[in-house]
This record gives structure tokens, C-alpha cells and sequence, in this order.
């Protein structure tokens, strides 16, 4: 039996050559992003801006403008309605939090709501409903923003003490920079940002890590065994060395994503097409940002040995 | 390399095969398990958005307690004071700025005061500590300040009363299995797997319950007139939407004497109604009242609203009776729950709920499972494609994996959430990277010439080291997920946590075995890889 290799042997690509391309083209792409998210902002979900989202389900798709003038009647602020799913059978109803703040008032729009629309509706049946008071949102954001720093921190120190510190930084940058990248994707296409979206995000760090620590640690090795090869060289070698195994992990993880994607129902489509995202953006780090900084970084096989120092660039412990 | 003992290999199965077992009752139905007796049989619980059901996250209305607190204590020391002998004149007694404050008419009397009041600072709890501070300005006016650890105190008595009182109501909702926890200071979680209703669920909790019964004011009134004294106007629903009612402030008797409430019909009738029964010194008041009152009207208030305000046609002497009030079944039943369960000593307002249909949730779990299904499959052709029998190696790994860590997951007592099929799918992805970085390394080391047992050692050996590192970090994010996520973010995290741990084991160690047992049998010159 022949089996299937996707890169074939000795692959020998000269990833680093375009590394100043890559580094002008990343760098638009973070300011797109980062300008993108300032200015249209995240589709933010119930759960970080707080107020109230009611899925209804219905026997037969339901006429959105009827449905919308149904709520719109009850004067409860701005309605805003989705189809959920495929099939247009289920639609969410999103309100702002009630003005009142005494304790029956989100309960009272919840139950008007779902009055108006089962009488308009008779075959609206009750799916799911998410109520999120202003000050909860509030502490989920924090918790939110908290967990992905933290993740960021911790993972840059353990790359610190592993490897030097050279590691540390470029894989931080290149954590930065898929953040940036899933945010902006995010504002771009208007896909609600939620809680399960920032698990999503932390698991994308975790991803893009993996992906850099096997490339890292070939880099690491190659460094040893080629103490007179000149970064770039090193870089491109282990780039090269590990890329079936990039490629065969990236298309794993994408078929199982994908049939997440498409069989998994519509409640986690947001949280795998997060995913997906992650998976091409961070096997792109990997290359192009972290790797590559290493050599902007002045990172370099064992000084002692090596015959061509480059001016200025610092030692390396 | 092929030095791998068979106790090694019988402890590797062994181990796997318990922990397989463990995943056993998990998919077998209630009816089974329950059979097993003290057969131990852990499961995996289902979040509420696979079982469907409601979360619900409340706050105590800390102020409120405050205040009314200052409110009792004020009322407490004016009884004090007015029975004292001999008489202590006061006045201008007011409760702003959240202060007990009065003046002595008499400055004579102020040791006699601080007397009396001394008995009314207390010590909260087993500190010791005073709940309130006694301040005099002037030589007559007396202040009281609540202290900070006399109100800690009152809040925290009153959460756990309200905790329980919460667990009593929602238990005789009669729903499986519902967790009450309190949160910090002021926070109840409530979670109630498989409720049909979040509504009804809300607006028991809503109540704080406080049974009041007051005699009506006869006299003439116009809204936005003028309220005779001791008497109050009040809210009545059953009159219509702003309808009102004049009665007297004093509660003739309160629901704090009721022994049973129960939602009941009235004779002869299709109408709910509310059955109470009081306690014997409760009954004894009430046969009393209804004696004296016999022709007058009575207003019934729940929670500053009135319900009913019947004329007392005769003497009620048996300690029971019924309120009636246009209910409906589930609003009758309501009310005798949150009247019998006692009332609340602090207000609870829902600040957070998350509720899933039980549809929702089974169309979930059969999109999650099929997922799943379909992602084992995927994965599992395209190793065996691009790996050959190192592929298939890896794929035994796998399967094994997700048996594993469900095992694992119910061992824990852990939770299934929708993020948490998602984890497993996820963990199917990146077990195999495992074996990829193995399996590469094997096909560098073939290239480079190495003999079939050399190449196959090395990459265990060189590709092990990577596997702990790329685990360790993917551990971090899966770790931070866990201390701050909440709910659905938590469940997927403790998937993705197991899964490393497990995926680690079942992809170096176990797969290792295979190989090794495989090579040792073969002695291979060549391998497909």
C-alpha cells in the first residue's frame, strides 16, 4: 500500500526569504484588525453587554417582519431578531436590558415577550432564553479579558524557562497577533461574540502554542547539531522538518472541526468557525511571526563556535 | 526499546481497561444503574444545556436588609422605651443616613438610657464584637450606628436562612437533582436540570413571601387623597391594574405563624384557592380577630400587595382557612409553596439566567454526538491513509482516548457540556498530533538511514520531549479556563484538561506497546510508514 504523504520528502521551501513580505503583510493585517474592532466594534453577546436573548422555536419558519412588529408593539427597546439554525425554524429575539431595575423587570419582558409571541405564534415553543444583568456582564468581561492575559503570561514564561528567552517574546508576539487577528475576523464579520467565543479564543492560544513549542524545539535542536549553519539556514531547516507534521495536524484537527462545524448544530457554529480561523492563523504564526522574530530577535547557534558573529546582536544564554 | 516487560504490558492494559469501564454506567440508562444497588457506578452528569434546564444566578438586596434592620431596631427601642419605668420622654427620632438617632427630652435620664440601650447593642456572633456603636452628641441626643461586622452578620444569618429556604421551595417543585450553592457574600446559584418552565422557577424565587393580614379602612378615600392616620394605602390587582386600597398599618396577625399552605379548590367550585393552616397560638389569635371583626373586611397581603380582602362573614375557629384571589393552578401552587417554605429575609433578584428547552437540548446531544461520530471516522481513515499500520496504531489510540477520558470525566462526577462535546472533538484533533510527531520522526529517522528499530526508538524518544512541552502549554490555557470560566467555558475546559492527561498516555505509552510488541514479533527489516 502506498501511503499518502501531503508534503513530500525533502521539502525544502524558503520560507525565510519572504520573511520581510510576511512581516509588512502581518503587520497590515494586525492594524486592519485592531482599527476594525475600534471602529465597528464586536457583535457582543448578551453576556457581556448585559440584557436579554430569547430563542423561540417554531413548527414553520416564521415571517420575521411579523414576528419583529409583534415585539416591536410591547415599546421594550430596540429588537433585534435572528434566524438560528438552518432550517429558519428557530429565531432569537434580542432585547436591552430593561431601564427598571427593580427585581421583577427583566422576568416581566421575558414573560410579555414570550406572551406576544406565542399569541401571534401559537406554534412558538420555548428554546432557550439567556438574561444577563449589567453588572454580571460586567464581571464576565473582566474574567474574560483576565483569562486570556493570564494565558498569554504564563505561556510566554514557560516558554522563557524552557527555551531562552528569545522563545518567550516571539511566541507572545505571535499570540498577540492570533488574538488580533480572531477579534478582528470577529468585527469584520459581525459573528456574536460570546462566552463560549473566549474559550474558544483561549483554546486557539493554546493551539498556536503547540504548534510553535514543536517548531521551537526543532529550531532548538538544529542549533546544536548545526552550530556553524546562520539562523536563517536553522529556521528554514526546522521550518521544513516539521512541516508534515504541521500540515498533517492542521488538516486533523480541521476534518474534525469541520464536521463539528457542519453536524455539531448551530449553538457551537460560532465557537468552531472561531476555531477554524485559529487553526490557518496560527499555523501561520508559527512560520511567520514567531519563528522568523527569532531571527530579529539576534537568536543564534552557540557563540563559542560560531565563526561569523554579527555585530551588536546580544548573547544568548 | 524492545525491552518491555509483560508485567508492563499487563498493567498498561489493565489500567486502560478499568479506566474504560469506568465510562460503562455513563451510557447505560437510570433504569440499569439503579439496579446496581451500592454497585458503584459513576456517571457523567449533563449540563443543563444538554438535560435542559435553568441557571439562575441571584443577588441579595444587601441595602434593604440594612434598612430594614435599622427600621426593627428603631421600632424596638421605642417598645423599650415607652415601657420603661419610670416613662423616658423622647423625640425627633429618625433613621436617616442609615443612623438611629433621638433626642432625651430629659437630660437627667440619659444613664438610665444608656441602660436600657446597652441591652440593645449586643455582641455579634462569637466575636464579641458589638453590633452597634452607642454615640451621644450634646448630653441628649443618643445615635446608634450599625457596625460593619453586626451588619456581616445579619447578611450572612440571612443568606443561609435564604439558601435554605430557596432549596425548600425549588425541592417541592419536585425537579431532579437541583444544586443550590451559595457564592460570595450575597450570591445564590441556583441550577435546575430538565425544568419545563423557567418562569414559574423565577417567580418563586421573586417571593420574598411575607403573609400579612390587616383590617381594612372603611373610610371614604379618593386616590392621591388624604390617608387617614395609621392607616395605609396599598396595592390591589384583583380591582384592576391600578386599583388601591385603604388599610390599617397594624397587621392584625402575620404569616410567620403558619404551619401549612397548600393550593386547594374552593367547595363546590373549579376556582384555586390557597388552604393556611396556622399553628394552635396562631389559630387562637385568628378565631380571635375573626370573633371581634365578625362583619368587617380583612385585607390578606402578600409582599406588600393585596391578594383578597373578604368580609369576615363568621368566626373562623378551627386555625384554618383559604385566600382566594382569581388564581390560577400553577399561581395558587405557587403561593402555598413560598408561604409553607417561610419567607425570605432578603430580597432576591435573578441577575443572570440561563435556561435551555429540553428540545434544545437532546437536539444537542444527538448533533454533538453525530459530530463526534463523524470526526472519529474522518480522522481515523486519514491516519490509516497516511500512516499505514503506525496509522491504525494511533486510531486504537483514539478510540481508546475518548472511552478514557469519559471514563475519567465520570470518575470526577464531572459534567458533559455542548463546549464540552466540543472539547472532545477537539481532543480527537490534537490526540493524533501526538502520533503525527511521532510518526514524522520516524519517517525523518527512516530517511536518514537508520535501521527499523533505531528510527522507531528515536522517534518515541526525540518526539516524547516535544509531546510534554506542546501538552504543558496547551495545559496552561486549559488550566486558566477552568479557575475563570464560568458554566459552559468550565465544561469544556475540564474535557480538554482530561484529554491532555489522557492523550499523552494512550498516544506515547499505549502506542509504543503496539509498536513494540509488533516489532519484537515481526522483526521487521522494512516499514510502511
Amino acid at each position: 500500500m502506498r501511503l499518502l504523504k501531503l508534503v513530500p520528502d525533502n521539502t525544502n521551501l524558503p520560507f525565510v526569504s519572504l520573511r520581510k513580505w510576511a512581516f509588512g503583510l502581518t503587520l497590515l493585517l494586525s492594524i486592519a484588525a485592531l482599527g476594525l474592532v475600534l471602529a465597528r466594534g464586536l457583535n457582543l453577546g448578551v453576556d457581556f453587554v448585559g440584557g436579554l436573548m430569547i430563542e423561540e422555536k417554531f413548527d414553520t419558519p416564521p415571517s420575521l417582519d411579523t414576528l419583529r412588529s409583534t415585539v416591536d408593539r410591547l415599546n421594550l427597546g430596540e429588537v433585534r431578531l435572528q434566524a438560528v439554525g438552518t432550517d429558519g425554524k428557530t429565531i432569537s429575539i434580542k432585547l436591552p436590558p430593561p431601564p427598571s431595575t427593580d427585581d421583577g423587570a427583566t422576568n416581566r419582558v421575558v414573560a410579555q415577550v414570550q406572551a406576544a409571541v406565542t399569541k401571534a405564534f401559537p406554534d412558538a415553543k420555548f428554546s432557550k432564553q439567556d438574561v444577563v444583568g449589567g453588572k454580571v456582564s460586567n464581571e464576565l468581561i473582566g474574567k474574560g479579558v483576565l483569562a486570556v492575559v493570564l494565558a498569554v503570561i504564563g505561556i510566554g514564561l514557560f516558554a522563557v524557562l524552557r527555551f531562552e528567552w528569545q522563545f518567550g517574546v516571539s511566541t507572545v508576539v505571535a499570540i498577540v497577533h492570533d488574538v488580533l487577528m480572531t477579534l478582528g475576523f470577529f468585527a469584520l464579520t459581525r459573528f456574536e461574540f460570546d462566552l463560549n467565543i473566549v474559550a474558544a479564543v483561549l483554546t486557539i492560544i493554546g493551539y498556536s502554542i503547540n504548534d510553535k513549542i514543536v517548531i521551537d524545539d526543532r529550531i532548538r535542536e538544529n542549533m546544536r547539531r548545526y552550530r556553524k549553519m546562520d539562523m536563517a539556514g536553522i529556521v528554514d531547516l526546522s521550518v521544513n522538518e516539521t512541516l508534515p507534521r504541521t500540515v498533517m495536524t492542521s488538516v486533523t484537527i480541521l476534518l474534525a472541526l469541520f464536521a463539528l462545524l457542519i453536524f455539531g448544530g448551530y449553538v457551537l457554529r460560532g465557537f468552531t468557525a472561531a476555531m477554524i480561523l485559529g487553526i490557518f492563523v496560527g499555523t501561520y504564526s508559527s512560520i511567520y511571526v514567531s519563528s522568523s522574530l527569532l531571527i530579529s530577535l539576534g537568536l543564534r547557534p552557540d557563540p563559542k563556535v560560531d565563526d561569523a558573529p554579527a555585530a551588536g546582536t546580544p548573547k544568548v544564554g | 526499546m524492545q525491552d518491555f516487560p509483560r508485567w508492563k504490558v499487563i498493567s498498561i492494559l489493565g489500567f486502560l481497561a478499568c479506566l474504560m469501564a469506568l465510562a460503562i454506567p455513563s451510557f447505560l440508562p437510570d433504569s440499569i444503574t439503579d439496579r446496581w444497588g451500592g454497585f458503584p457506578h459513576p456517571k457523567v452528569n449533563l449540563g443543563l444545556d444538554l438535560a435542559g434546564g435553568s441557571y439562575l444566578l441571584l443577588e441579595a438586596d444587601t441595602n434593604e436588609l440594612v434598612k430594614n434592620r435599622l427600621e426593627a431596631k428603631r421600632e424596638e427601642i421605642l417598645n423599650d422605651i415607652n415601657t420603661a419605668t419610670p416613662p423616658i420622654q423622647i423625640g425627633d427620632i429618625s433613621t436617616d443616613g442609615g443612623k438611629l438617632s433621638f433626642l432625651l427630652r430629659d437630660v437627667r435620664q440619659l444613664d438610665a438610657t444608656r441602660e436600657l440601650l446597652n441591652k440593645q447593642i449586643g455582641g455579634a456572633g462569637m466575636t464579641g464584637q458589638r453590633d452597634w456603636d452607642l454615640s451621644v452628641i450634646d448630653g441628649q441626643r443618643i445615635v446608634m450606628t450599625p457596625t460593619q461586622a453586626g451588619i456581616t452578620q445579619a447578611v450572612n444569618t440571612a443568606m443561609s436562612t435564604a439558601t435554605d429556604v430557596v432549596r425548600t421551595r425549588i425541592d417541592k417543585l419536585g425537579t431532579k437533582e437541583p444544586t443550590i450553592v451559595r457564592q460570595g457574600t450575597d450570591r445564590i446559584v441556583v441550577q435546575v436540570p430538565g425544568l419545563k418552565d423557567p418562569k414559574a422557577l423565577k417567580d418563586l424565587l421573586g417571593k420574598t413571601a411575607k403573609l400579612e393580614f390587616k383590617m381594612v379602612d372603611d373610610t371614604p378615600y379618593v386616590a392621591g387623597g388624604i390617608v387617614p392616620a395609621g392607616s395605609q394605602v396599598l396595592p390591589y390587582p384583583e380591582g384592576g391594574p391600578q386599583a388601591k386600597i385603604l388599610v390599617k398599618r397594624q397587621a392584625i396577625l402575620t404569616g410567620d405563624q403558619l404551619v401549612s399552605a397548600s393550593q386547594g379548590f374552593k367547595p363546590d367550585s373549579t376556582e384555586a384557592i390557597v388552604n393556611f393552616a396556622f399553628n394552635a397560638e396562631g389559630g387562637r389569635k385568628f378565631a380571635r380577630i375573626t370573633q371581634d371583626y365578625t362583619g368587617k373586611a380583612f385585607a390578606v397581603i402578600v409582599d406588600g400587595q393585596v391578594i383578597s380582602a373578604p368580609r369576615i362573614n363568621t368566626p373562623i375557629l378551627g386555625g384554618s382557612g383559604y385566600i382566594e384571589g382569581r388564581f390560577t393552578v400553577q399561581s395558587a401552587n405557587n403561593l402555598a409553596i413560598a408561604l409553607s417554605s417561610g419567607k425570605l429575609p432578603i430580597t432576591l433578584k435573578v441577575i443572570e439566567e440561563h435556561s435551555v428547552g429540553a428540545d434544545l437540548g437532546a437536539d444537542s446531544i444527538h448533533a454533538g454526538i453525530l459530530a463526534s461520530c463523524i470526526a472519529v471516522a474522518l480522522v481515523v481513515v486519514f491516519m490509516i491513509v497516511t500512516y499505514g499500520r503506525f496509522g491504525f496504531y494511533a486510531d486504537y489510540a483514539v478510540v481508546i482516548n475518548v472511552v478514557v477520558i469519559m471514563g475519567v470525566l465520570a470518575l470526577l462526577n464531572g459534567t458533559l457540556t455542548l463546549p464540552g462535546i466540543a472539547g472532545f472533538v477537539l481532543t480527537i484533533g490534537t490526540a493524533v498530533d501526538a502520533n503525527v510527531l511521532i510518526n514524522e520522526r520516524i519517517r525523518e529517522e527512516r530517511r536518514r538511514g537508520r535501521s527499523v528499530i533505531q528510527s522507531v526508538e528515536l522517534g518515541y524518544k526525540e518526539a516524547s520531549r516535544t509531546i510534554f512541552e506542546a501538552n504543558a502549554t496547551h495545559a496552561i490555557s486549559g488550566l486558566i479556563m477552568l479557575l475563570l470560566g464560568s458554566g459552559p467555558v468550565k465544561g469544556f475546559a475540564v474535557v480538554l484538561l482530561i484529554g491532555i492527561v489522557t492523550s499523552v498516555f494512550t498516544a506515547v505509552t499505549f502506542t509504543r506497546m503496539l509498536v513494540v510488541l509488533w516489532i519484537r514479533k515481526n522483526r521487521p527489516t522494512e516499514i510502511n510508514i
